[in-house]
């Protein structure tokens, strides 16, 4: 469940970009989440919906943009399909991790005055 | 104010913030591994579902290990410090962090950890994390590496089912082996094969705390790693000398 530290964290980034721009409220969040970054998004959002309340993101709906796993070879013969060993079949160098890890706040909608 | 007309209606603005959302624990891991970094001291966080056996390992390592390097322990844990009391009598220096809820430990806990436990002086800290294999994937606490103990008694496919904390995993450690012969439905090759699928390096090291088969090798590769400088680090090192090692199936 540390998806509600993870939520806890987000606020406080939100906070400080709200304060820095005098804004009155968060219209809208959107952040991006890899599909392999440890992050349970239905999770993510029960726990925004929790603290969203009463706070400056009390109407700002969370828009998730899910970004999918992708492995691909660090010397450059292309990307490792799904399901296979994360190793380059052509040279058998370990994989490099090209997305599936994000965990960001990409940007945000502020109403200000 | 609405530039348009001047009714003093407010604006919407959109703001591009393009900020990872654990910037500020990674801030704190970078602190912890700066720390760390300066007094030599090799860092551990060791990983597993509850019950895989991260304390017996422990011991197991203090048993090989602790006559000729100085071991340190912090384990986080939702209660109680009864790991912490086993590994202090084992002969190593153990304060425990009590997370309290929280499923998991993150650089700020071990920070203060730290402040309890003469970490100075030791060639190897450990930082036994609190069982679970999906909160304590996400957090970098300053480690060098990452040590994942999987219990034969858990399944073959756990890597496939928790395929993060595996990823992230520079080693696991195959607990519990002297098991294995009345485990007939459990074959090693199958879990090298499914860690295969989810590690780039899918190092494992299969070891019996309890007849200590495998310890010293895990003890070698304890040995050998090799801290990377503070600059261009993300969280992840090397033990070199292993990287081409393959395990063997028992029974």
């Amino acid at each position: 469940m540390h998806e509600y530290s993870i939520v806890q964290a987000m606020f406080d980034q939100i906070e400080a970009q709200a304060r820095e721009r005098h804004a009155i409220a968060v219209k809208r969040v959107y952040v991006r989440i890899g599909r392999s970054a440890g992050v349970d998004v239905p999770l993510l959002k029960t726990a925004y919906d929790t603290f969203r309340v009463r706070t400056i993101c009390d109407t700002a709906p969370l828009d998730v943009e899910e970004v999918p796993e992708k492995w691909t070879c660090p010397a450059g013969h292309g990307d490792i399909p799904a399901g296979r060993p994360l190793t380059c079949p052509d040279c058998g160098r370990p994989a490099r991790m090209a997305s599936g890890d994000e965990i960001v706040l990409e940007r945000l909608e502020l109403e200000v005055p | 104010m609405c530039d348009s007309c001047g009714c003093g209606d407010s604006d919407i603005v959109p703001v591009a913030v393009h900020e990872r959302i654990l910037a500020n624990n990674e801030r704190a891991a970078r602190h912890n591994r700066e720390h760390f970094h300066d007094h030599h001291v090799s860092v551990i966080n060791l990983m597993g579902s509850p019950g895989a056996g991260k304390t017996a390992v422990l011991e197991a390592t203090a048993r090989t290990l602790g006559p000729s390097k100085k071991l340190g322990v912090l384990v986080g844990d939702l209660a109680t410090d009864n790991d912490a009391r086993r590994v202090r009598a084992a002969g190593i220096a153990a304060e425990a962090i009590t997370t309290g809820s929280a499923c998991h430990l993150d650089a700020d806990m071990v920070h203060k950890g730290l402040h309890r436990l003469a970490w100075r002086d030791l060639d190897i800290l450990f930082i036994e994390n609190v069982g679970n294999l999906v909160c304590p994937a996400v957090y970098d606490l300053g480690q060098d590496v990452n040590v994942v103990a999987l219990s034969v008694t858990e399944g073959e496919d756990k890597p496939l089912k928790y395929p993060t904390i595996f990823r992230k995993a520079d080693l696991v450690l195959l607990t519990k082996i002297d098991l294995l012969p009345v485990l007939s439905d459990i074959s090693v090759a199958r879990i090298q094969e499914n860690l295969s699928l989810v590690m780039p390096k899918p190092l494992m090291i299969p070891v019996s705390a309890t007849t200590g088969r495998g310890i010293d090798r895990w003890v070698q590769w304890l040995s050998d790693i090799r801290p990377l400088p503070h600059a261009h680090h993300h969280g992840h090192s090397h033990a070199h000398g292993h990287e081409h090692a393959h395990t063997h199936t028992h029974g």
